[in-house]
């Protein structure tokens, strides 16, 4: 058999893949037989099996603690995000003009613009309102750099919307709210749910804007996670990172199945 | 609801005392000076007046951008006149918002809700209106029986064919008991039995409820075999309203008589008057052609009119010997030679080449048109009061 050119690129093509697949993914997985090792210092390959990490993980207050407050600041965040991301979305939909891209475009703003900036805003006005270092401040920080994601999957979802359901709904005697609530909610919800998967990722791991307005005992996972590394390199944090990367994983099946059945209900709604 | 027929009695109340033929007369829906512009220059719909009566059904019929859809959008309340305003019933809708005008209306696309089921879907507007749960699920049933749907209550609209799907529609338009219904372009999804299926039951139902429905259409056939009366579009204006018989036979301008079925048209020139009705025309077609028609008064000696001779109102023979005593000597008759002969099922679509280089088309019964071969000369004639005078366009 004779290789042609055309061969040859397409094993170049493959092992060039294959070689920027490893490098994205090495290093997550690394952190997991680093997190079943005994010893206190980093060192691969392991040389011995143990759940020391992971024992004292769990009793330890600290990252009980971090644990309670990434799960309500996320939560809470995710709620705002989707709530006001998805209000947006359906509206920019709605009024298509030179103004709707605009607003568009500052609704992505967090996305792009670089996070350390927009944690030093943030701090400088949380300061001047006196509400640094709360809950709150946390919480509306993160809602804000999870928006644009909800923004972006609602809007994505709202393409394929027939506009015409809402006019139907509204001869049928439907108010403005209640056709909101009653037809395009649900219909677009496998849209918003993926959205608010995404916020949720987003704020769960944020720690840039974080850093700058966390207080004592409001330290988040990745915040804890940063100090383990910066003032004594503890191997708990190798069980941890473990564990959110299982829980990453479990997330992104969640959304792809989500956005799958989207695809299929727009097909659905298209062979109408 | 109560509220509702209220507006109704009121309407009976205030409406002016036209009278019209077949229904009772009474206006329902009120056009007034209604003008619509989407880019604040060209007019969409152009200083419109209509009257729409109650129990009519009306078809706006016109080519796709002729205006019949956006007047149909600013009654149903999604769009809104840039001037002039629209009444139902004597109360002034055009400042309401859609939800509250109780207009029934039924899309081209179904626009059924997908994440409910057909029973669901029908009962929304009783839901909306805050009906009791029992009696919500009485007028489902019956609203699915109308359109003889009842078994497939349980299920969602993607497991149903597009002309079930636009039955669930029609009864979910129709069980809250509107005054009116607008259809825009229901059938246009359809093939073509379904469709005529459903022509049917429109009608029956439109018999059965008497509820005034206005229909948009761009297929003539269909806007002729369901009106009471059809509303001919052009450029934003209705150029003629009419019952569908009179909009056939006696159509205003050239426009309406091509458009509305096929039309054979002639340039021409008025030669004389002979009297009151009478007049001797010379057709432009290139070759001696002096014809008599019926015209009105209007029309002078030297006018230039539109001549128009529908396919099916011509007769043919084989030479000038063979014409009746009527058009002895080739009087109210062409000639001209077939290029075309088509078959239709019921008739023959015969296309000529007249004398003079016209293109001509006659549509003849089977028995006549059988002997007919592709070449051959023939004569055509017509009796005097088919051949429709009209004004020339300007």
């Amino acid at each position: 058999m004779k290789l042609t050119q055309n061969d040859l690129w397409i094993f170049f093509f493959r092992v060039l893949c294959i070689i920027i697949l490893a490098f994205l993914l090495l290093p997550l997985i690394i952190i997991i037989p680093l997190s079943f090792s005994p010893d206190k210092f980093f060192s691969f390959p392991p040389t011995s099996f143990s759940f020391t990490w992971y024992q004292s993980l769990f009793s330890s207050d600290r990252w009980l603690q971090a644990s309670l407050n990434s799960l309500l600041i996320s939560v809470c965040a995710t709620i705002i995000a989707t709530c006001l991301g998805t209000l947006a979305g359906a509206g920019l939909a709605k009024y298509r003009s030179r103004t709707s891209n605009l607003v568009l475009g500052l609704l992505l703003l967090p996305m792009l613009v670089p996070i350390v900036i927009t944690g030093v805003g943030i701090f400088f006005l949380d300061a001047y309102l006196g509400i640094a270092g709360t809950y709150a401040s946390i919480i509306i920080a993160q809602a804000l750099v999870g928006l644009p994601f909800v923004v972006i999957t609602v809007t994505a979802t709202l393409q394929g919307f027939d506009q015409n359901l809402i006019r139907a709904a509204s001869s049928l005697g439907a108010n403005p709210y209640k056709a909101f609530t009653s037809i395009l909610i649900p219909v677009i919800l496998p849209g918003v749910l993926a959205g608010a998967l995404f916020a949720f990722a987003v704020s769960f791991d944020e720690i840039v804007i974080t850093l700058f307005l966390v207080s004592p005992g409001k330290e988040t996972i990745p915040v804890q996670i940063f100090s383990g590394i910066r003032d004594s390199i503890n191997p708990e944090i190798t069980a941890i990172a473990s564990l959110l990367l299982l829980v990453s994983v479990l997330m992104m099946i969640l959304a792809g199945l989500l956005l799958r059945d989207r695809d299929k209900l727009s097909t659905k709604i298209k062979r109408l | 609801m109560n509220a509702h027929r209220k507006v109704m009695m009121e309407a009976g109340l205030n409406s002016p005392d036209e009278q019209t033929n077949g229904l009772d007369g009474e206006i329902l829906v009120q056009f007034k000076n209604v003008s619509k512009t989407y880019d604040g220059d060209e007019l969409a719909v152009r200083n419109l007046d209509l009257d729409i009566r109650k129990g009519e059904f009306l078809t706006l019929l016109g080519p796709s951008g002729s205006g019949k859809t956006t007047t149909l959008m600013m009654l149903a309340g999604f769009e809104h006149p840039s001037a002039g305003s629209i009444w139902l019933g004597g109360q002034r809708i055009d400042t309401l918002p859609p939800h509250r005008r109780g207009i029934g209306v039924v899309f081209q696309q179904y626009a059924l809700f997908p994440h409910m089921t057909v029973a669901e879907n029908v009962g929304y507007p009783l839901v909306c209106r805050k009906v009791p749960k029992e009696e919500i699920r009485k007028r489902v049933q019956s609203a699915l029986e109308l359109v003889q749907l009842s078994e497939f209550a349980a299920r969602k609209p993607a497991q149903l064919s597009g002309g079930q799907q636009q039955r669930v529609a029609l009864s979910r338009a129709l069980v809250f008991e509107p005054s009116i219904v607008l259809m825009d372009e229901p059938l246009g999804a359809l093939d073509r039995k379904l469709r005529e299926t459903l022509q049917i039951e429109i009608r029956r139902i439109h018999q059965e409820l008497k509820v005034t429905i206005v229909y948009v259409t761009h297929d003539q056939n269909e806007a002729l075999t369901m009106s009471d009366r059809i509303a001919v579009y052009r450029h934003g204006e209705i150029v003629q309203i009419d019952e569908p018989g009179e909009i056939y036979s006696n159509p205003r301008d050239p426009y309406v008589a091509t458009f509305v079925g096929e039309s054979n048209l002639f340039a021409g020139v008025i030669k004389e008057r002979i009297d009151d009705r009478t007049a001797r025309i010379v057709l432009d077609t290139g070759v001696q052609s002096e014809v008599l028609a019926t015209v009105n008064t209007q029309l002078v000696q030297g006018a230039r009119v539109c001549a128009s001779l529908r396919p099916e109102n011509v007769h043919a023979c084989t030479s000038i010997e063979e014409l009746p005593e009527t058009h002895a000597q080739g009087a109210n008759s062409l000639q001209g030679t077939i290029t075309d002969i088509m078959f239709l099922g019921e008739q023959y679509r015969v296309s000529l080449n007249l004398d003079g280089g016209q293109a001509f088309i006659i549509k003849l019964p089977v028995a006549q048109a059988s002997s007919l071969r592709f070449g051959q000369r023939i004569v055509i004639y017509w009796d005097q009061a088919d051949l429709k005078i009209l004004e020339a366009e300007s």
